[in-house]
């Protein structure tokens, strides 16, 4: 007997990156137009419905509660953007809760049976490179040009390529640990799926006793625990780099 | 060349198993720091918002290492770069 023939009547395990849609050429470069864009724009819409619906039609005293629930959202953010990075930086809020809504619900849509957008590492990326821009400018912004290019021959000019690579790590650091704790869990439960599955045919039964129940104990992990973690990790090194960029020194 | 596909879809699934050893560092590192988080909340309770926050972000950093060799394994497993060099 064939190992293989344990696993008859197990489809074919898959593990694949987003779905193409459509694939159109510009310039000679070839766009993709994958799964991961229609379900970020799901989101966007979802979430600008949501928050129009909490927001609109607001008053001086509030009355409704949508409102309060609203400004419970706006103070918690603005709090929690306060105690990381102190006063002046209180015009990040919008951006630090903007990444966290689009985080949080891009993990967390795995739930309705959708990849999980922030699976796709081109999501991840775009951020951790948005947060890169955002700590370079205020490094520029705290030195000056000249105190910021002179910051990496810092303490003498033989660290120099030191201090460039700890400078890129930050954004491929940032973007690998949200994609892989995300894709990483989408292929373990895919794989424990396949396994519970293939234990199940094993011993004879055509119905995945197995494969009842122990995949939504993981699932509970990766998708709700996971998610919410990796957003929460995500906004706090946003934040505590740009409030260490800022530091005089 | 079907002998040596196999040989590099072997090699692969291999170095893709491990690659995943680097799993090892940050699960003891994580382990060490969550360890130490709940002695000093056991010493002060009053501070364990904070305690519990700088060690999140503590085991994130210390993860990426982990993740680092599970991006090498995923490489190796869905996009083997060394197929295309045959």
């Amino acid at each position: 007997m064939k190992i293989s023939d344990l696993f008859v009547g197990v489809k074919e395990i898959s593990v694949t990156g987003p779905k193409i849609i459509h694939q159109f050429k510009f310039c000679g470069i070839t766009i993709n137009f994958t799964e991961t864009i229609v379900i970020g724009w799901i989101i966007i819409a979802a979430l600008a419905i949501f928050l129009k619906f909490l927001t609109h039609n607001m008053q001086k005293v509030p009355t409704k509660r949508r409102q309060i629930i609203a400004e419970w959202i706006v103070k918690t953010v603005n709090d929690l953007v306060e105690d990381t990075m102190g006063s002046k930086f209180k015009y990040f809020a919008p951006y630090i809760s903007t990444i966290f809504a689009f985080s949080i619900f891009g993990s967390l849509i795995s739930m309705l049976g959708l990849r999980p957008m922030t699976g796709d590492y081109n999501v991840t990326l775009t951020w951790a490179l948005m947060t890169f821009i955002l700590i370079q400018g205020t490094k520029i912004k705290t030195n000056g040009i000249g105190g910021y290019f002179k910051s990496f021959l810092d303490p003498f000019f033989v660290m120099l390529p030191m201090n460039v690579v700890s400078e890129v790590s930050t954004p491929v650091s940032m973007s690998f640990r949200h994609f892989g704790n995300i894709a990483g869990g989408m292929i373990i439960s895919s794989l424990l799926y396949f396994a519970l599955t293939g234990v199940s045919t094993a011993i004879g039964l055509s119905f995945p006793v197995f494969a009842i129940g122990i995949p939504a104990a993981l699932s509970a992990y990766f998708d709700l625990f996971s998610g919410f973690m990796q957003a929460f990790i995500f906004i706090m090194l946003t934040m505590i780099y740009i409030s260490t960029a800022a530091d005089t020194d | 060349m079907e002998l040596a596909k196999a040989i590099i879809l072997g090699a692969s699934a291999i170095g893709a198993g491990l690659a995943m050893i680097a799993g090892i560092g940050p699960g003891i590192g994580e382990g060490y720091a969550v360890g130490k988080a709940c002695e000093s909340i056991g010493r002060q309770p009053e501070s364990s918002g904070k305690v519990t926050k700088t060690m999140f972000i503590g085991c994130a950093v210390a993860e990426s290492t982990g993740i680092y060799g599970f991006v090498v394994a995923l490489i190796l497993l869905f996009i083997n770069p060394f197929i295309d060099m045959l």
